[in-house]
């Protein structure tokens, strides 16, 4: 938090803040209520929206960077966001792959081939 | 406000800050539980099915708002504007019961329908993802809370200017956590 901002300009920001973080709320539920695009790019929309907000918040609202300390504390933040991904990414990636491995026989060899589109052959 | 006190300001708000961030890392092993388990429903009905997301838009509005007004708060602090601080903390409590009220009801809801935490694994992790932001908002109301009699008790002085700054950024990152439950839990349950 930075001290020497006049309020005028303090209020500008959250408002600024505010209505964008509004936007990027209106979006992703409009697309997702309406069912307007669907597949990846919907995840996309999502995610993205999702990211943006993120970043509204902290530069408008938590005013990262700004003060004497800020480079510190976007040190910190970015460390913080690398456990995040690992956390999150690697545990989602270990769960597929066992998951992978401990379906029952004869579903496991199903979904291995259509998962690596292998021709099926006329036994099942 | 003097150099010293100002470096210390400063300092405490950087201790807070990396509080905060392992708070992140909490919250981010219980979305990672959560995006694990989501497909697990054990023959209860799924995210798409279960949740209304007019009613959760209506408790995001309300987060969303609450963050705003303490932010105005802040600025009110900063004009040394008792007043104005109180009114806008208040707002600022009230939306946040709002938001906790219909958390509580959603949950009564759920578990009155036979979907509570114990019938399948993803609504296990749903009540302990969503829960366990509840329980900050609870704490964050309390604290807001004895902030307010303090205020109204001993005015602005340095220490109140230094908790009602640590609660600013404590309820702006309970608003962060919000929207990547909203993003995850309710918009991505619903497509999908």
């Amino acid at each position: 938090m930075s001290n020497h901002e006049r309020p005028a300009a303090l209020y500008t920001r959250y408002t600024t803040g505010f209505l964008l973080s509004l936007i990027f709320t209106a979006i992703p539920f409009v697309t997702v209520v309406n069912g307007l695009v669907h597949g990846s790019l919907l995840y996309a929309i999502l995610a993205l929206c999702a990211i943006m907000q993120l970043i509204i918040q902290l530069v408008f609202f938590l005013h990262l960077g700004r003060g004497k300390d800020g480079r510190w504390n976007i040190f910190s933040f970015g460390s913080m966001t690398i456990i995040v991904v690992i956390v999150v990414f690697g545990s989602l990636w270990i769960m597929n792959n066992l998951h992978y491995n401990m379906m029952p026989g004869s579903e496991v060899d199903k979904y291995i081939q259509d998962e690596e589109a292998i021709e099926r052959t006329e036994s099942y | 406000m003097s150099h010293s006190k100002e470096a210390d300001l400063q300092k405490t708000t950087f201790g807070f800050w990396v509080y905060i961030l392992t708070d992140c890392v909490l919250f981010a092993t219980l979305f990672a539980m959560y995006a694990v388990l989501r497909n697990n429903t054990f023959g209860s009905p799924s995210a798409a099915e279960l949740f209304d997301l007019n009613f959760v838009l209506v408790e995001t509005m309300l987060l969303l708002t609450s963050s705003f007004t303490a932010g105005l708060a802040l600025i009110a602090l900063r004009l040394r504007n008792k007043r104005l601080v109180l009114s806008w903390l208040s707002i600022t409590g009230l939306l946040g019961l709002g938001f906790l009220g219909m958390e509580l009801y959603e949950f009564q809801h759920l578990i009155h329908d036979g979907h509570g935490w114990q019938a399948s694994a993803f609504l296990t992790a749903f009540f302990t993802l969503v829960g366990t932001h509840g329980l900050h908002i609870t704490a964050g109301l309390l604290w807001l809370g004895i902030i307010m009699v303090q205020l109204a008790r001993k005015g602005i002085t340095d220490v109140t200017t230094k908790r009602l700054t640590l609660f600013g950024m404590f309820w702006h990152f309970l608003d962060i956590v919000w929207i990547f439950i909203f993003t995850i839990v309710y918009l991505l349950g619903a497509v999908s």
